[in-house]
């Protein structure tokens, strides 16, 4: 089967790769880029784990096929925070002991940095709508909640009480 | 002499419920108890744990025994 | 002891050492590690639940240009029904093996029975399903009535009950029965005013790590062979795979990537003997990766159980009589957690006559895995639910009846010995006095109904061995090299502990998870053992690294050890102004002898008993049938909490994994034993917009045998949440919750019968 040649911009750095019509961005993100902060847990959008912006829009790379993003922008987490300091919703999340294992962490810290584009000022619930479709298995989520509020509060929005 | 008291499984070996054994250290207890009670399997016994004075001990053969400890025989639980 | 003590680190909440990696995305889990020449491994699963192999024919599968090796159980060693020990519990090898691939017959729905290794992932999915076996089909028995039945399809032929006085006549699917008792049973019913009675059913239920399986694997024929895998234990998934493979340990080393959750689920071997022959038989490396399907049908879960419960107390409360008849679903192979549920099930009271009688039992499902105090909370929801029963019908407060009844120190166990001091009691008054617990219910909008409950649970907690090198750097910095895979954030716990024995401060000192090369024997990370026994073992190697700095000290200015004082990173001499800060120690070192090191390999005993107190406030809704939680406090007995913030994610993650099993999550098979909801979707683990925050009440009752106070935490925190939530749900809708999980349509059922 002929590979399909793509280019895109990851992390706002030019990419070119080749794939197959039936590669996901997942696939492509894990075992061609070798950019594995990206994680898979289900494969099917269940769970969150692939959590990436394309076009600033928050999908699961689980559920994008690699073809589909020539010419587009992707976000991964490899691209939040620099080498030598973390975005604010890393660091909240380490404060808040926000993560147990860590392997929901990265596609979480990508859907906050989502929800806090989109909505700079969100309550609890909101938070807790828009992060549903990340799970996490070890946290119970209290402390992820807390850290995304925090987050949200020192990025200066969020309405006052967790 | 240490006290050794059997649950209701060993109960069906032992035909008592608890006895007094002279030791100073575990693997003599087990010796004499393999001694005292035909149904019991020295083998099986060494793969228990153990209670020594309410303190569990998972691999307990070089233990200490005091002279008036409770000892019980207990089988050997895994955790998640 | 730790009473009125002052730490400085202990007790903080400090940066987890990993926490960078994790935030960032670069720290490498299981399924991130890839090799030169590395290819993809599959297994081939059953699609029967129960089934006689006939044949398997792999000779087009191997044909396949991509493929490199086919295998299957034939290509193990021969293997003899031996229980091996490896780290805290036992498994039989035979069946073990059986499980990896099955041999003469598949036992339950995805039953592995072949795997193979092509160049890429897409060419081994596909050339699986050129691998033909041919099945007779046979009757598969899926709960636990159908496999007690007389007459029942027998999945082993081997096996004879164990547990009876004479050895049965007919094979049987019961592999073993066990009665413990303390007391007079029935004089204790006797002397009851009240007598409570019901049965109840607990589901099949996943662990639901978020990482699947995975492992990345060499195989050398010269003795240098390599597993990278996710796992709880490192040393454990290396006696099983050399055991299985006929191999030195010392020729194989397993490196413990990251791992991306357990909760007992990783304390087994399911790809990595299978990788490593694909691996022997390919000259690649090979790369394994399950799916989130496999995961669901062929690892994990815990056993569904059936669980009879009896009390009886007196009108004042005092609980006379207390009995429980189990039984568990072992799954494709003997081995349920029965044994620990009848020792824990009504471990929270003080009751002086006490029976249970325990049931294991093989049915045709995947074989049941560790899960968080394994056999714990199905058998502690039976026995709260019907304590929650007994205050109701004797219109008592359940706290206070609970309190009247509390284990303490010196209760007799069903279990053995007498209870040393615990905080059952600490737990209940935490609870009690909490302001969710004096707050009132609230009154819902129409169309709900609400309730609340609270429930105990009880649970053992581990020791065992663990070891332990600290390593002192010529900088005077110091590596920690332990062996105890970390997924909860240990690390930081490990950190914490050191420099609070080593007087410095946590930034000077680096825990890593070494290979099975490079730290000697540690057990399994596994019966909330690892804060209290690794954390001994970094007390007891920090404690001999002070103790060279004194010596190293003291010789420089020709003073004996006893001469000089340590405290805050510096030694000085008793008499005079001499003194060298660790660094300058460090620094000289080759003058002294040699770099600096403690190491400590130790079997820890003396783990404290865990306790917790859940309340859970809810709200129905009598339209659907859906429950939402509305109020949740967890409090826990962690002895001393080291980071407390990990301390109460652990009491969160438990309870809602708890609240999980009590709402929604269950195994859903057809008629023919076939999963059908094996996925996030629809095996529905609870989300974000499920919950309400977890508060927490950490209760410190120092366990006197660890050097800070520690008991585990880890488990204990899932017992209560599933008779907390199934009762309140009763509470609720005013009919008894005997079945979980309390879905939407059985619960709706329960309303609409009621009306």
């Amino acid at each position: 089967m002929s590979k399909t040649h793509v280019t895109t911009s990851i992390n706002a750095s030019l990419h070119e790769f080749l794939c197959e019509p039936g590669d996901t961005l997942l696939d492509v993100l894990r075992n061609e880029l070798q950019l594995t902060g990206t994680k898979e847990g289900c494969g099917t959008g269940d769970c969150g784990a692939c959590s990436v912006t394309l076009n600033g829009r928050l999908v699961c790379a689980c559920l994008v096929l690699a073809v589909e993003v020539e010419g587009m922008e992707v976000g991964t987490i490899e691209g939040i925070g620099q080498s030598d300091s973390l975005d604010v919703i890393q660091e909240k999340f380490l404060e808040h002991a926000a993560l147990q294992c860590g392997i929901c962490t990265p596609g979480l810290i990508v859907s906050t940095k989502a929800l806090l584009d989109e909505n700079p000022d969100p309550t609890e619930a909101e938070a807790r709508y828009y992060l549903a479709g990340n799970l996490c298995r070890c946290t119970g989520y209290d402390k992820i909640i807390r850290a995304v509020m925090d987050a949200a509060a020192t990025l200066g929005g969020a309405k006052e009480g967790v | 002499m240490a006290k050794v008291i059997f649950s209701s499984e060993l109960q069906k070996l032992t035909g008592e419920k608890h006895t007094n054994v002279t030791a100073t250290v575990y693997r003599d207890i087990i010796e004499q108890l393999v001694e005292r009670y035909e149904l019991l399997d020295r083998d099986k016994l060494l793969q228990m744990a153990v209670a020594i004075d309410g303190v569990i001990i998972h691999a307990p053969l070089l233990e200490v025994v005091q002279d008036a400890s409770e000892v019980h025989l207990l089988f050997r639980i895994s955790g998640g | 002891m730790s009473e009125a003590r002052e730490f400085k680190h202990i007790g903080q909440r400090t940066i987890r050492p990993d926490g960078y990696d994790k935030v960032t995305g670069r720290a490498n889990f299981g399924a991130d590690l890839s090799l030169p020449g590395m290819i993809w491994g599959k297994i081939h699963r059953s699609p029967h639940a129960h089934a006689k192999i006939l044949s398997i024919d792999t000779s087009k599968a191997e044909a396949h240009p991509d493929v490199l090796a086919v295998v299957t159980a034939s290509d193990f060693p021969a293997i003899q029904s031996e229980t091996i020990a490896v780290g805290e519990g036992s498994e039989d090898l035979f069946d073990l093996t059986r499980n990896l691939l099955a041999a003469d017959k598949v036992l339950y729905h995805g039953h592995a029975v072949a795997a193979l290794a092509a160049r890429s992932e897409r060419a081994a999915a596909e050339a699986l399903s050129l691998i033909e076996v041919q099945y007779e089909v046979l009757p598969p028995v899926l709960d636990l009535r159908a496999a007690m039945a007389d007459d029942a399809p027998v999945l082993h032929q081997d096996m004879f009950t164990e547990g009876y006085d004479k050895k049965p006549e007919k094979p049987s699917n019961v592999a073993t029965r066990l009665e413990a008792k303390i007391g007079d049973i029935e004089a204790g019913f006797a002397a009851a005013d009240v007598i409570v009675e019901r049965e109840f059913y607990t589901p099949t239920a996943h662990q639901g790590y978020i990482e699947p399986h995975a492992c990345t694997v060499r195989y050398d024929e010269n003795g240098q062979s390599m597993i990278w895998c996710s796992t709880q234990g490192h040393f454990d998934v290396r006696a099983r795979t050399a055991k299985i493979l006929d191999m030195d340990q010392t020729s194989l080393k397993v490196i413990a990537s990251e791992i991306g959750g357990g909760f007992g689920g990783k304390t087994t071997v399911y790809l990595e003997p299978v990788a490593l022959l694909l691996s022997k038989k390919s000259g690649c490396p090979v790369k394994m990766v399950m799916q989130r399907t496999e995961v669901f049908i062929a690892t994990g879960p815990t056993s569904a159980a059936k669980l009879w419960v009896k009390v009886g107390a007196k009108k004042d409360g005092k609980i006379t009589a207390m009995q429980g008849r189990l039984a568990y679903e072992a799954g494709a192979f003997k081995g349920s957690p029965m044994m620990p549920g009848v020792m824990t099930m009504f471990a929270p009271y003080d009751v002086a006559n006490v029976c249970v009688e325990g049931f294991d039992v093989v049915v045709n499902k995947p074989k049941v895995a560790a899960y968080r105090a394994p056999g714990a909370p199905q058998a502690e929801f039976a026995a709260e639910m019907l304590v929650s029963e007994l205050a109701d019908q004797l219109a008592m407060d359940p706290l206070e009846l609970r309190l009247k009844n509390a284990a303490r120190e010196g209760t007799q166990t069903l279990y053995g010995p007498k209870l040393k001091s615990v905080g059952l009691v600490a737990c209940l008054e935490a609870v009690k006095n909490s302001p969710h617990y004096q707050a009132p219910l609230g009154t819902p909008q129409s169309g709900k109904v609400r309730g609340r409950a609270l429930a105990s649970g009880f649970w053992f907690n581990m020791g065992g061995q663990s070891s332990v090198v600290i390593n002192m750097n010529p900088d005077g910095t110091g590596t920690i090299v332990e062996g105890s895979p970390d997924i909860g954030g240990s690390r930081a716990s490990m950190q914490m502990m050191a420099a609070e024995a080593m007087e410095l401060p946590i930034s000077r000192l680096k825990p890593i998870i070494a290979d099975t090369d490079n730290v000697p024997f540690s057990a399994t990370t596994g019966g909330s053992r690892t804060t209290y026994a690794t954390g001994m073992a970094v007390v007891e190697a920090a404690q001999k690294v002070v103790q060279q700095l004194k010596e190293r000290a003291a010789a420089l200015w020709n003073l004996t050890p006893e001469q000089v004082e340590y405290a805050d990173g510096v030694v000085h001499a008793k008499q005079g102004d001499d003194q060298l800060s660790v660094r300058e120690i460090c620094q000289a070192a080759e003058k002294t002898g040699g770099q600096i090191s403690g190491q400590a390999n130790i079997n820890a005993r003396g783990a404290g008993p865990g306790f917790a107190v859940h309340v859970c406030d809810l709200e129905v809704d009598t339209d659907t049938g859906k429950v939402d939680v509305i109020r949740y406090t967890a409090s826990q007995d962690a002895g001393k909490a080291i980071h407390p913030g990990y301390v109460e994610g652990q009491l969160q993650g438990g309870a809602v994994q708890g609240i999980g099993w009590a709402l929604n999550e269950e195994y859903i098979f057809d008629d023919q034993g076939v999963m059908e909801n094996s996925g996030f979707l629809d095996y529905r683990i609870p989300l974000a917009s499920d919950l309400p925050m977890i508060d927490t009440l950490v209760v410190e009752v120092p366990n006197t045998f660890h050097p800070y106070g520690v008991r585990g935490v880890g488990e204990t925190s899932i017992i209560p949440p599933l008779a907390a939530v199934g009762y309140a749900v009763s509470k609720a809708i005013g009919a008894p919750i005997t079945t979980l999980p309390c879905s939407p349509p059985r619960v709706l059922k329960l309303i609409q019968d009621k009306a």
